[in-house]
C-alpha cells in the first residue's frame, strides 16, 4: 500500500508552542509540520529539550496550541470544551514514559481495566462480559487477569506494569496511540515485548502509534516514518531506511555517529 | 599475563530492608580484573549490579552488610576493613567510585578546584594549592576538559560537562580500579559519547589501571570493555570477551540479553528481537538450582533440583549452565 | 493500608508521641469517674494551699461543699464559761492584758478565751489587786486552759439514713487514724487562687483544650486543603486569586487578627467552639500553600493525565487521583495544626480574650489567673507548673507523631 492510498490521520500545519512571554519567552516546539498516515508506525526522535514531549501533549489535547493547526483526519480539529474533549480522547490514547507514575497507586488493577470498558461504553454489560473483556486485554499483552485480580499496579514490575497499558489501549481501540517513551524505563528484555506488542496493536486494529524516542536505534526498528527533531523543529523526515540509514540532515548523522554500534566501528573521534 | 589489580572470591552481600527481610543481592561473586583491563558487568534492573559496586568498594554502611568473601585489591584484602579505614585508605586512592547520579553530588556553592583540593588534601595534606592547580590543569586538559572549568561553579556546567568533572576528580588520585555505575545513562547520547571517550582516553593514558562498567546497554558494553560480565539474581552467570558474549553467547538468559539488543545500523530491521517470558526472581527468597530455570525455554527438571557449576572454558570463558558448550551450539543451531 | 500502618507503628518517634498524647486524653477521660466534683467549685476558702490531704475540721452534716476554714475555732467554748467569770476576764485584759475595749467588746465566748490564752500571764505586773484576787484569777485560768483543751473532736460517720452519728469522740491531745476521718480530701496539686482543686481543674481544662486544637485543626486543615487542591488543580486566574487571599492572611499577623477578631466578638459571646473556629480561620494558609503545591506537581504527572484522556470529570479527577496522594500529608499538616491550636488558644487566654471566664477552664486561663494572682512570686508553683508542663507535653507529643508520620510518608528522610 502505498503512502498516498492511507487515510490521513493527524496533521500539522505550523504547529508552535510558546511559553511564558516577554523576555522569558521559550518557543518549545516551533512551526513544525507533519503528516502522520493511518495504520503506521511513527516515530518522533529528538533528544532531551527538543521538544518532542510537549508535541506530545499537544497532539494528545492537554495542552493549548500557540499557533497553527492540527487536523484530525482531514479536518480542523476543534477541542474546544469538555464534551469535545472527551469525544476527541475517545480517538487518541497515551503510554507515557514511567510506568511507576502513570498509575493511580490507590487504585485496583480492575478498575483501571473497568474504567475502559465503561469508557467504550460498556457500562451495563454483565460482569461475565466485562471479565471475558479483560481477560481478553490481559492475554494479548501476555498476562492472566486472574492473578492480577485484586492487586494494585505497584504490585508488578515496570515491564507488566507497562503491558497492562498495552492492555488499557486494546480494549479502548482508539485510532491512534501516542506513545511517549513506553521503553526508556524498562530492561532491555521487556522492551522488546512492548515494541513487539505494539507492532501487534498496529497490524491487529490497524492503529497509528506515535513513537516517541530518544534512541535513534528503536526508532529505526519499529517505525514506518521517522520525524527527527532538534530545537522544537523537524530536521528530517521521511521512511526509516532513507532517514536513518542514509540520513541527510547534519543532525542525524550526528545523533547515528553518538550511538554506540556493534556492527560497525564506533568512531569516538569524532566528539 | 599482567599484573591482577582487583580480585574478588566467592563474594556475598545482602541488603536489609526497613522490615527487617534479608535481601541477597549479591551471592558469590568472583571476579579477576587484570591491569589495564577493563570489565563490564550487565544484568536486568533488580539483579545486583549495582549493589556489586557498593559491596566492591569494601564501603559497608547499613542496609548494606558484607557476609562473607575476599576482596583484593592490587594484592591488598579490604574485605574486613572498617568503613571509616576504607574511606581514608581505599576510596580514591586505589578504587574510585562514579554513581549515575554523579552529575548531582558536586555542592554547587563551591568551585570546581575546591572538591579537588579537598580530594588531594585527605591523602596528602601538605600539598600546596598551586601545585594541586597545575595538577589538575594538566590533567583536565588531557583529558579534554577547558581549564577554565576548575574556576566554575557545578551550577555553570551542563550536565555531561558536571559527570566528566566528577569522573576527571575521582580518578585524581590515579585509583587502581574505577568502578562507575551507569555512569552516562543520564545523559544525552552525545554526552555519553564524551563520557565514553572519557573514560576510554583514562585507561590509555593510564591514569586508572582497571575498570569496572556497569551498565545495562550492551552496545555500550560491547564498546567499551575488554570483558563482558552478565550477572542474574545476584550471580554471575556468563563472562567472555565483548566480541564473544555478544556474538557467540553461551548462557540462554545472555542469549535473551543479546537477543533484544538494538542500534541503528543496516539490517537490524530484520532481526527478530528475542524476549525473555516472566519476571526475575525475588532475591529475599532466590529459587534453587539454577536461578533462570523457571524462565528458560530450555530448563529441565534436574535445573532447579541442583547448584549449577560454574563451567571454566580453556579461552577463559566461564558460563554457568548444565549443558555442555557443544550442546548448547546443537541447540541454538537447531532454532 | 494495611503495610502503611504497620510502617507507622515501626517508627519509634510516632509510638511515642501517640503513648504520650493518648495517655493524656485517657487521662481526661478517665478522671472525671472517680473524682466527680465540679472542677470550677471552690474548695478552701482562700488561695494557693499546698498541695497535700485535707481534712475538714467541722463536719458539717450535708455539706455540698468541701470547706477547708481551718483557721475557725470548733466547739463553742464559751458555753462552758459562766458569766461572772467572763467578766473576770474581760476586766483583767483590759487593766493587765494591754487589750483594747473596742477589741474586747468586739469578741464574742471562742474569740475572749483566744485572747485570754494569749495575753493572761500570772507573774504580770497586777497593779491594786488583791492577792486573793489574783489567785482566783490563777485558778480561772487553769480552768480556761483545761476548757480549751478538753475541747473534744468528735469523730462523725454518716448512717444508714445518710445522717451523720457520732460514733466517738476524740480529746485534742489523742491521736485519730486518719481512715477514721470521714470528711478528708487529698488535693494533689494544691488548690489555685479561687481555692479550686488544680488538678480536677486541670484535667478539664486539658479536655477543653483539646478539643479547641481539634475544632481549630479541623476548621483550618478543610479551608486550607479545599482551597488548596482547587487553586493547584484548576491554576490560571482562580488560582491567582486564591493565592492572593493566602497571601494576604500571611502577611497579616495572625495572632493580631486572633487578637481584634476575639476582642470585637465581646467577652459574653466568647464560647469555646466560636474561640477555636476563630483560631482555625486564621491559620489554614500555610496548608493551603503547601497542599497547592503539592496539587501542581500532581497535575501533571502522567497518572493525572491519563485521567483526563479517560474522559473523568474535574471532581473525580481531584477526588481520586489527587487527594489520596496529598492524604499523608494532610494528615500529618492535621497533627501540627491541633497543636498550634492548641498553643494559640493558651496564648490567646493569656492574655485575657480566652472563653468567658465563668463557665470553663482552659489551660491558658489557668496560666491567666496564676499570672494574676501573681502565683509565680509567691512561689506557689503547683498553680502554673503542671498547667505549662501538659501544654509542653501535648505540643511534644502532636510534634512527635508529626516527624514520625514524616519519616514514613517522606522516604528521603528516611534514616
Amino acid at each position: 500500500m502505498s503512502d498516498a492510498k492511507k487515510a490521513a490521520c493527524l496533521q500539522g500545519k505550523g504547529v508552535t508552542k510558546v511559553f511564558g512571554f516577554g523576555d522569558k519567552k521559550t518557543v518549545a516546539v516551533d512551526h513544525v509540520d507533519f503528516d502522520f498516515r493511518e495504520g503506521e508506525i511513527i516515530s518522533i526522535v529528538g533528544e532531551s529539550g527538543s521538544g518532542k514531549t510537549t508535541l506530545s501533549k499537544m497532539l494528545l489535547g492537554l495542552i493549548s496550541v500557540s499557533e497553527g493547526e492540527v487536523l484530525f483526519q482531514g479536518s480542523p480539529r476543534d477541542i474546544r470544551g469538555g464534551r469535545k474533549k472527551k469525544e476527541y480522547w475517545k480517538n487518541i490514547q497515551a503510554i507515557f514514559q514511567d510506568p511507576f507514575s502513570s498509575y493511580n497507586m490507590f487504585n485496583k488493577i480492575d478498575s483501571v481495566l473497568l474504567d475502559c470498558i465503561n469508557m467504550r461504553g460498556g457500562k451495563n454489560l454483565p460482569y461475565e462480559e466485562k471479565f471475558k473483556m479483560m481477560s481478553e486485554a490481559c492475554s494479548f499483552v501476555n498476562l492472566e487477569f486472574k492473578e492480577l485480580t485484586n492487586k494494585y499496579p505497584f504490585e508488578l514490575s515496570g515491564g507488566q506494569m507497562q503491558r497492562l497499558m498495552i492492555a488499557r489501549i486494546f480494549l479502548l481501540k482508539p485510532k491512534i496511540l501516542l506513545a511517549d517513551e513506553p521503553t526508556s524505563m524498562i530492561d532491555a528484555c521487556s522492551r522488546s515485548t512492548i515494541l513487539d506488542m505494539l507492532l501487534k496493536l498496529r497490524d491487529e486494529i490497524n492503529m497509528t502509534v506515535i513513537f516517541i524516542t530518544h534512541d535513534i536505534g528503536l526508532a529505526y526498528y519499529i517505525s514506518d516514518q521517522v520525524y527527527i527533531m532538534e530545537h522544537g523543529k523537524f530536521v528530517e523526515h521521511g521512511p526509516a531506511e532513507d532517514c536513518i540509514i542514509h540520513p541527510k540532515a547534519e543532525y542525524t548523522k550526528r545523533l547515528i555517529n553518538d550511538v554506540p554500534k556493534i556492527y560497525e566501528e564506533w568512531d569516538l573521534s569524532t566528539v | 599475563m599482567g599484573k591482577v589489580m582487583l580480585e574478588v572470591n566467592n563474594l556475598k552481600t545482602k541488603y536489609v530492608t526497613r522490615l527487617r527481610e534479608d535481601v541477597y543481592a549479591v551471592d558469590g561473586v568472583s571476579l579477576k580484573i587484570e591491569e589495564g583491563k577493563s570489565l563490564g558487568v550487565a544484568g536486568e534492573s533488580g539483579c545486583g549490579k549495582s549493589t556489586l559496586a557498593l559491596s566492591l568498594m569494601g564501603y559497608y554502611f547499613p542496609p548494606l552488610h558484607y557476609i562473607s568473601g575476599d576482596i583484593i585489591v592490587d594484592g591488598r584484602n579490604i574485605s574486613g576493613m572498617k568503613p571509616d579505614d576504607v574511606r581514608r585508605n581505599i576510596l580514591g586512592t586505589e578504587i574510585a567510585y562514579i554513581p549515575q547520579a554523579a552529575m548531582n553530588a558536586l555542592n554547587p556553592t563551591q568551585k570546581i578546584i575546591r572538591f579537588i583540593e579537598d580530594v588531594i588534601h585527605v591523602h596528602d595534606p601538605k600539598m600546596s594549592d598551586k601545585d594541586i592547580y597545575d595538577l589538575a590543569k594538566e590533567r583536565f586538559s588531557i583529558l579534554g576538559l577547558p581549564a577554565e572549568v576548575l574556576q566554575k561553579h557545578a551550577v555553570e556546567l551542563s550536565g555531561g560537562m558536571k559527570q566528566r568533572t566528577v569522573i576527571a576528580i575521582s580518578t585524581i588520585l590515579s585509583p587502581k580500579v574505577l568502578i562507575a555505575d551507569e555512569p552516562s545513562s543520564a545523559l544525552d547520547v552525545t554526552s555519553q559519547k564524551m563520557v565514553i571517550k572519557m573514560m576510554r582516553d583514562l585507561m590509555d593514558k593510564g591514569y586508572i589501571k582497571s575498570m569496572i562498567f556497569i551498565t545495562h546497554e550492551l552496545p555500550l558494553l560491547y564498546n567499551v570493555t575488554d570483558d563482558i560480565m552478565v550477572m542474574y539474581a545476584g550471580q554471575i552467570v556468563e563472562k567472555g570477551s565483548a566480541r564473544e558474549m555478544v556474538f557467540d553467547p553461551l548462557n540462554p538468559y545472555t542469549k535473551g540479553l543479546m537477543g533484544s539488543i538494538i542500534v541503528p545500523e543496516e539490517g537490524v530491521r530484520e532481526n527478530k528481537l528475542t524476549a525473555i517470558p516472566g519476571t526475575p526472581p525475588n532475591l529475599k527468597h532466590p529459587p534453587k538450582g539454577c536461578r533462570f530455570a523457571p524462565r528458560c525455554k530450555y530448563a529441565t527438571p534436574t535445573c532447579s533440583g541442583m547448584e549449577i557449576p560454574n563451567v571454566e572454558l580453556p579461552n577463559g570463558r566461564e558460563y554457568r549452565c548444565l549443558m555442555s558448550e557443544r550442546k548448547i551450539r546443537e541447540v541454538y543451531e537447531n532454532e | 493500608m494495611k503495610n502503611t500502618l504497620r510502617n507507622i507503628f515501626h517508627s519509634p518517634k510516632f509510638v511515642i508521641g501517640f503513648i504520650i498524647f493518648f495517655g493524656l486524653l485517657a487521662f481526661t477521660l478517665i478522671y472525671p469517674f472517680f473524682v466527680a466534683a465540679d472542677p470550677l467549685d471552690m474548695v478552701g476558702q482562700g488561695n494557693f494551699f499546698k498541695p497535700g490531704t485535707y481534712v475538714s475540721v467541722q463536719d458539717t452534716v450535708d455539706a455540698k461543699y468541701y470547706t477547708l476554714n481551718i483557721q475557725a475555732k470548733s466547739s463553742n467554748l464559751g458555753d462552758h464559761i459562766e458569766e461572772k467569770d467572763k467578766q473576770d476576764m474581760r476586766d483583767w485584759l483590759l487593766n493587765y492584758g494591754e487589750v483594747s475595749q473596742e477589741e474586747l467588746d468586739a469578741a464574742d465566748d471562742n474569740a475572749l478565751v483566744v485572747l485570754w490564752l494569749e495575753h493572761y500571764d500570772e507573774k504580770a505586773k497586777q497593779k491594786g489587786l488583791l492577792a486573793s484576787k489574783k489567785k482566783a484569777y490563777v485558778r480561772l485560768n487553769k480552768e480556761i486552759v483545761k476548757l480549751a483543751s478538753d475541747a473534744d473532736l468528735i469523730i462523725a460517720v454518716e448512717n444508714e439514713d445518710g445522717e451523720l452519728e457520732e460514733s466517738k469522740s476524740v480529746d485534742s491531745k489523742q491521736y485519730v487514724n486518719t481512715k477514721d476521718i470521714a470528711n478528708q480530701r487529698k488535693l494533689v496539686l494544691g488548690t489555685d487562687n479561687f481555692g479550686r482543686d488544680v488538678l480536677t481543674e486541670l484535667v478539664q481544662a486539658t479536655k477543653v483544650s483539646l478539643k479547641i486544637g481539634l475544632i481549630a485543626g479541623t476548621v483550618a486543615t478543610l479551608i486550607g486543603l479545599m482551597l488548596g487542591l482547587l487553586s493547584g488543580y484548576i491554576g490560571g486566574l482562580f488560582d491567582n486569586i486564591i493565592i492572593f487571599i493566602t497571601n494576604l492572611f500571611t502577611v497579616i499577623p495572625s495572632f493580631v487578627l486572633l487578637i481584634l477578631i476575639t476582642y470585637s466578638v465581646g467577652q459574653n459571646a466568647r464560647g469555646v467552639t466560636l474561640i477555636a473556629a476563630v483560631i482555625g480561620l486564621t491559620s489554614w494558609t500555610w496548608t493551603c500553600r503547601s497542599v497547592r503545591s503539592q496539587v501542581i506537581s500532581l497535575r501533571n504527572r502522567d497518572h493525572v493525565n491519563l485521567s483526563k484522556l479517560s474522559g473523568h470529570s474535574m471532581i473525580r479527577i481531584v477526588l481520586t487521583d489527587i487527594l489520596p496522594y496529598v492524604a499523608s500529608y494532610v494528615v500529618m499538616a492535621f497533627i501540627l495544626q491541633i497543636s498550634s491550636g492548641i498553643l494559640a488558644e493558651a496564648q490567646l487566654s493569656m492574655l485575657g480574650l480566652g472563653p468567658s471566664t465563668t463557665s470553663t477552664a482552659t489551660l491558658g486561663q489557668m496560666m491567666n489567673w496564676a499570672t494574676m494572682y501573681s502565683a509565680h512570686l509567691n512561689g506557689s508553683w503547683w498553680a502554673y507548673f503542671p498547667v505549662v508542663l501538659v501544654i509542653t507535653l501535648i505540643a511534644f507529643s502532636l510534634n512527635l507523631m508529626n516527624t514520625g508520620l514524616d519519616q514514613v510518608f517522606n522516604p528521603q528522610l528516611r534514616d
